[in-house]
């Protein structure tokens, strides 16, 4: 709570508008805050995972990214075993 | 929390240190530069594990730190005055001015209120047309678009009794510095991934093409980080430079567009000072003249407030990365988070405060249960950051 530059990635449960403004429910492991979605509009859908920087969604996390960072993580990691006997 | 728990696993990080072990032929120096970074490199104990294959040199990345003494004076001058509501993210409230800290003068009446987000302090000066609600924008360019969109809304919804004390900061100036500074010993850079996530990376390719250093933006997670060690590390034996993305999940190379148009129609850019270094040329953002209604400096007078720093803080060379916190005299006795000097020991981004909370107190290591400590097989995982927005 209040620290203002750690991005926090959480899931959109809810979108609107406010005075013409696009804000949203995010939820962030339980934890829920309204958010401003206008960086992200054209993208936004609930149930996607946006990172949230004081109370601004900044980018929704990319899936498919997400998947091949973790499998290259996997890849550089058995490397590394190999490596390590 | 989706795509979290996995960048945590520890057996992965086990085999990740061990192939940076194996990649690099002498002791490599990298520089991280956000602070978020600085906090898990040190709560996971990264840079113990990797001692004597790559040292991690701490960035000037922390917004609450690099706010000059001044600014700080010029919140405290407002929050003193009745008619102001004083506004801020919570991490600012401790950080010493000149005369005391934003608590003090709260404690003496002055109206100083905690907001998560700069559209609450928009509409707590809806709520309050009879007084004056101020908020203290500082950061780097991820608090940028939100701060921008604060004074936008201002100006669109003709709220008058609102305006910014800007003190906005960008990282490409501030890396610049670093790397032409005579005697830099920084090898590669980990770029913070959230501030590419809005501004892309493009401004990044002529630094690391002029000083010829590979730059990986990098995210926040413990893997993360050892993916960006590892990718800077390959880098830098191939001998290669340029800018790679460890953080595809979050960042585009164009950025996030909407966030930089915005920034782009509220801020120019200006020249401004970071606490303990003096003032950057053209790494800050000031408000456009033509919003100028909305900036607190013009609105209260606040230009002939100056100030000095605390001689005894030596926040300047631990935000270049020239000293590492526990090689400060007034480190752990002079200088605690309860009674800080300077702002690196009060904000949890803040590298003395990172080395203070883990236990790091002589710059030795610390023994104490880590996340990475689970490479010794002890310790469990880092703290749950996502439950804490």
């Amino acid at each position: 709570m209040g620290l203002m530059c750690l991005g926090i990635p959480g899931q959109i449960v809810e979108i609107r508008q406010d005075e013409g403004l696009v804000m949203g429910t995010v939820d962030f492991g339980g934890a829920r805050r309204e958010v401003c979605l206008a960086f992200v509009e054209d993208q936004a859908r609930v149930g996607d995972y946006a990172v949230v920087h004081a109370g601004f969604a900044i980018s929704l996390v990319d899936e498919e990214e997400a998947l091949r960072t973790l499998e290259l993580l996997e890849e550089m990691g058995e490397l590394g075993e190999l490596e390590a006997e | 929390m989706k795509h979290l728990s996995e960048y945590r696993d520890p057996a992965l990080a086990r085999s990740l240190v061990r192939r940076i072990r194996e990649t690099v032929t002498r002791p490599r120096v990298l520089m991280e530069i956000c602070g978020g970074q600085t906090h898990t490199l040190i709560r996971q104990g990264i840079d113990e594990v990797l001692e004597g294959a790559v040292e991690m040199i701490h960035g000037p990345g922390c917004p609450v730190c690099v706010t000059p003494v001044e600014q700080i004076d010029r919140a405290l001058h407002l929050a003193s005055d009745p008619r102001v509501i004083l506004t801020s993210y919570g991490d600012m409230l401790r950080v010493p001015g000149t005369r005391g800290d934003l608590l003090q003068v709260r404690a003496r009446g002055g109206d100083v209120r905690v907001v998560y987000s700069p559209l609450d302090a928009l509409a707590l000066a809806r709520k309050n047309p009879d007084r004056e609600v101020v908020f203290f924008a500082v950061g780097f360019e991820t608090t940028a678009p939100g701060n921008a969109m604060a004074v936008w809304r201002a100006k669109e919804l003709g709220v008058a009794n609102f305006s910014v004390l800007v003190s906005q900061v960008t990282v490409p100036p501030a890396l610049r510095l670093i790397l032409e500074a005579p005697g830099n010993r920084v090898e590669g850079v980990l770029a913070a991934g959230h501030v590419c996530t809005v501004m892309g990376w493009g401004e990044y390719e002529p630094l690391a093409e002029e000083f010829r250093v590979p730059v990986v933006v990098t995210g926040f997670e413990p893997l993360d980080l050892l993916q960006g060690i590892a990718m800077a590390v390959e880098a830098l034996e191939e001998g290669r430079w340029g800018v790679e993305n460890q953080y595809a999940r979050s960042v585009r190379r164009e950025g996030t567009p909407r966030a930089r148009e915005l920034m782009e129609q509220v801020f120019r850019r200006v020249d401004r000072a970071w606490r303990g270094v003096g003032v950057i040329p053209t790494s800050g953002l000031g408000l456009r003249p033509e919003l100028a209604a909305f900036d607190a400096e013009v609105k209260f007078g606040l230009e002939g407030i100056r100030a000095q720093e605390s001689p005894e803080c030596r926040a300047g060379e631990v935000l270049q990365g020239r000293l590492k916190p526990p090689q400060c005299p007034a480190f752990g006795a002079r200088c605690t988070p309860e009674h800080p000097l300077g702002a690196p020991m009060v904000s949890a981004e803040g590298a003395c405060a990172a080395y203070y909370g883990a236990g790091r107190r002589s710059g030795q290591s610390s023994g104490g249960p880590t996340a990475m400590g689970s490479l010794g097989g002890r310790g469990a995982q880092g703290p749950a950051r996502e439950n804490a927005p």
